[in-house]
């Protein structure tokens, strides 16, 4: 253990890959100094647990109905009781991990890169290619999130796919936004003249050089943003246009819960708690990768 | 009269995996109504002690000095929005990279006017003419074309001088400044520091002044610190820093080049230790 | 033969000339200076040459071939240039095997570990320092690292924009050395731009001195050693540094 501690801190790595390990154990270093993104780590690895863990974790089968033990509050058998079809929650939030998870894995795969290789051509080239693509990504801007959503799934139908589509085509912009900043600050910088006078091509600048520096702030942005995405989400599924019942999405099942608000509280708060949960957990770990990742920023605050 | 930065036993620690190590330490100095120079080579801490007098040594690092008091103001217990008071308006410091100082997509001239309107209430149109005046004072030839261009678009020395130009404006009390000219030419560069020296005598500011060029600092200076990893190795007269007794002090005298040079190679410090880090 | 000949460049950013007319011929082998004013142009004149100021008109020739105005592969393999700043002159997430095995990729050139650990070994760089990342290594350290990569594609011509100046004496004492002796075992020319007279003095064979985009003077080295420059401008810079070195 200890060997392995010290071939990771070792100051003169003697291959890319322990220099890499290298840098990664040093800002896990830093995380684990930092309580509230400790915090954050455990929320988000016991949401990734539960949703790998989903059938073994669960007590009952979420989708099986059992009129007679409708709206039970929570007791030994129910642990967070069941809603009007006699469901157990405990057993929808489980498995409402695995959507959620997947509605987050998703975006972000599409979102983030499409996000990020726009904006790096956008600063990059300048010109009318960025007035162009930055007018298209104001224009996403200037729309709300949720309304923009909305728009899109009803045009698209409702449905989860359909939710993950629209919700990936709302954050794109954002994305792009910040890396496009962050091209600018890098593209007239020395070291990016360096690589260009060795004969490397725009693609390779691009890709090889400028991309790499956009990385760690759309890292930290995405996992703030993550919060974002769950509660659009379970926005979506609220008003009925994103997961479609029976499925246990965490928004829906606070739709069905609302007409229960005032009697039976936890049909509702039980998906809200873990929503809430989930989204501070994100923003907690986002805040303390900035502070590792970002120092400067952190800094101004 | 009271010195106006009395320093004692300052320390500057870095946490690392390998543990603490101390970057400055126990440097201690009072400093009056003067030049003082600040000489050593790179890494022996120059930066780090004069950032730490203004409180903006970066997380991890760490600060702790037995008296830190500016004017009869102990720094060591302000609170970070008494410091930022205290920052603008009655210390200054020009830190050592002026590319990385300025902010890369602002202009030069949106930048000065930020720093002048901060300071104080002008009109709009007295704004660009006070930028430009400016600009002019650190002998920028063009000051209109130069207030519209971006960081990356000036020279070196320019940048260096924009920096000057920027924390001159609230005339403060101290200036901090930290390789100030060493992208300047000598004729340029004399005319800058005449600026300084201009305020140091009219108003009494004090300088701390940081550099590698040791035969500059000897002639600009009054006095001076020269530093070895973190520690104050030598305190001399400015003019008497040619005689310096210290081995490290005249190592670092040997390897500066001469106007009529004729050695083939010239001496280096023995950087045996400081190759192992 | 000539390394580098410049005839009446003039450059421009846009709608503001920077130079005028500035003509410059430089033997192979030779190591020419170039100092003058702060803002005069200096680094402009050795941005043009590399491609990195694509706004000339007049003539840049490189070992007798016209040079054309971007940045193209081939001129990389003749002319390679260090920045100044030897802290914004490094990618900050790229360890120094791949900031120096970047021009080797590009070129196709293969035997990369052993060319890295050469030129390293060159600049007087310990293999212990292959992996590290710039923030991992010191100034004098770092402008080691730029040089090695500017030596990677073994060029002919070393464009050198105030290699020094943000180092300290001893380093710089250094790295001065270094240059020597690789322009000695390399047979390299050098045009370096400094505002340090005693780096020119130690380091050159010829020095030009700028001002306000123009060549004011062109004058051999044991003209400055000997204090004989003519025009007042550079005589002004000489009794300057002059009276600092006392
Ligand atoms: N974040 C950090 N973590 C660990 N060590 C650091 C950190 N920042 C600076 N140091 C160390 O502090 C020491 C002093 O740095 P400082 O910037 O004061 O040097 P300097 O004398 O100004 O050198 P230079 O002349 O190169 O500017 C250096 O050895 C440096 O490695
Ligand atoms: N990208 C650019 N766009 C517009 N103007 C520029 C650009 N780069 C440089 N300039 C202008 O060209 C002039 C010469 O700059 P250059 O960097 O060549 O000066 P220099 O002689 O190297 O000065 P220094 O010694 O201060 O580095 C300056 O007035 C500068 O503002
Ligand atoms: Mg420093
Ligand atoms: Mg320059």
């Amino acid at each position: 253990m200890a060997m392995l501690r010290d071939w990771l801190i070792d100051d003169s790595p003697a291959s890319p890959m322990q220099a890499r390990l290298g840098r990664l154990y040093r800002i896990f270093g830093a995380l684990m100094h930092n309580p509230l993104a400790v915090i954050g780590a455990i929320i988000i690895i016991c949401l990734i647990l539960a949703a790998l863990f989903a059938p073994w974790l669960a007590t009952h089968d979420p989708l099986r109905q059992a009129l007679a033990e409708r709206l039970l509050p929570p007791s030994a058998a129910h642990w967070l009781g069941t809603d009007e079809l006699g469901r157990d929650i405990w057993s929808r939030v489980v498995y409402g991990a695995r959507i959620t998870l997947v509605i987050v894995a998703l975006v972000a795969v599409l979102a983030a890169p499409a996000g990020l290789v726009i904006g790096v051509i956008s600063g990059y080239f300048g010109g009318w290619v960025d007035r162009i693509l930055m007018g298209i990504t104001d224009i996403f801007l200037s729309l709300p999130k949720l309304i923009l959503a909305l728009a899109f799934v009803a045009a698209l139908g409702p449905g989860i796919e359909n939710a993950i589509i629209a919700i990936a085509i709302t954050s794109w912009p954002g994305y792009a936004r910040v890396a496009r900043a962050e091209t600018l600050t890098f593209k007239n910088s020395e070291f990016i003249a360096a690589v260009r006078l060795l004969g490397a091509s725009s693609l390779r600048v691009n890709l090889g050089h400028v991309l790499p520096l956009c990385t760690s702030s759309m890292i930290i942005r995405v996992t703030l943003d993550m919060a974002g995405i769950i509660l659009t989400a379970a926005g979506l599924g609220f008003i009925g246009l994103g997961a479609q019942p029976p499925l246990p999405e965490w928004g829906a099942m606070i739709s069905r819960g609302r007409s229960f608000i005032l009697d039976q509280w936890w049909v509702a708060t039980m998906p809200g708690f873990a929503i809430i949960l989930v989204s501070l957990g994100f923003c907690f770990f986002g805040d303390g990768l900035r502070d590792v990742l970002d120092p400067k920023s952190g800094e101004q605050r | 009269m009271r010195p106006l930065l009395e320093i004692e036993n300052l320390r500057v620690t870095f946490p690392t995996a390998r543990g603490d190590i101390d970057v400055v330490r126990g440097v201690s100095f009072t400093l009056g109504r003067e030049r003082l120079g600040i000489v050593g080579e790179s890494g022996s801490g120059k930066s780090m002690t004069g950032r730490s007098i203004l409180k903006l040594v970066r997380a991890p690092g760490h600060v702790t000095a037995d008296k830190l008091a500016f004017d009869g103001i102990d720094l060591s217990t302000r609170s970070e929005k008494q410091m930022r008071a205290i920052r603008g308006a009655r210390i200054s410091m020009v830190m050592q990279d002026p590319k990385f100082s300025l902010n890369p997509v602002m202009t030069i001239g949106e930048q000065i006017a930020e720093a002048l309107l901060t300071h104080k209430r002008l009109p709009r149109r007295e704004v660009n003419d006070r930028v430009h005046s400016m600009l002019e004072s650190v002998r920028i030839s063009d000051p209109e074309r130069v207030a519209r261009l971006y960081p990356h678009e000036v020279s070196g020395g320019m940048g260096q001088r924009v920096m000057i130009a920027m924390m001159l404006i609230p005339e403060p009390d101290l200036l901090i400044a930290d390789e100030p000219t060493s992208a300047l030419d000598v004729s340029v560069q004399a005319q800058v520091l005449d600026i300084i020296d201009e305020l140091v005598r009219r108003k009494g500011m004090g300088l701390i002044f940081i550099s590698h060029d040791l035969n500059l600092v000897s002639s600009y200076c009054d006095r001076i610190l020269v530093m070895n990893t973190g520690e104050v190795v030598e305190e001399c007269k400015a003019g008497e820093l040619m005689k310096a007794a210290h081995p490290y002090t005249r190592g670092l005298i040997a390897s500066i080049p001469r106007l009529d040079e004729t050695r083939d190679e010239l001496p280096v410090l023995d950087r045996s230790a400081w190759a192992k880090a | 033969m000539i390394a580098l000949s410049l005839k009446d460049l003039d450059i421009s950013y846009g709608d503001t000339q920077i130079t005028h007319k500035v003509s410059l011929d430089i033997a192979e082998g030779e190591s020419f200076a170039l100092v003058g004013e702060s803002g005069s142009g200096k680094s402009t004149v050795l941005k043009a040459i590399a491609g990195l100021a694509p706004q000339w008109t007049g003539e840049i020739r490189v070992l007798g071939k016209a040079r054309s105005h971007g940045v193209d592969r081939d001129f990389s393999r003749i002319c390679q240039m260090v920045f100044q700043d030897p802290y914004g002159s490094l990618h900050p997430r790229k360890t120094v095997d791949a900031t120096l095995g970047e021009a080797l990729t590009i070129h196709g050139i293969g035997n990369r570990s052993a060319r890295v650990e050469e030129v390293m070994g060159s600049v007087g760089l310990d293999r212990k320092f292959r992996f590290r990342f710039p923030h991992q290594l010191s100034g004098g350290q770092r402008q080691r690292v730029a040089i090695a990569r500017a030596l990677m594609l073994k060029p002919k011509i070393l464009l050198l924009d105030e290699p020094t100046s943000a180092l300290d004496v001893s380093v710089q004492a250094e790295i001065l050395n270094l240059l020597k002796r690789l322009r000695r075992e390399q047979n390299l020319t050098f045009l370096m731009v400094t505002h340090n007279l005693p780096v020119v003095s130690f380091l050159c064979d010829r020095l030009a001195v700028m001002r306000q985009g123009r060549i004011v003077e062109v004058a051999d080295i044991d003209e400055l050693k000997r204090g004989d420059l003519k025009e007042s401008y550079s005589r002004e810079l000489m009794q300057i540094s002059a009276a600092h070195a006392t």
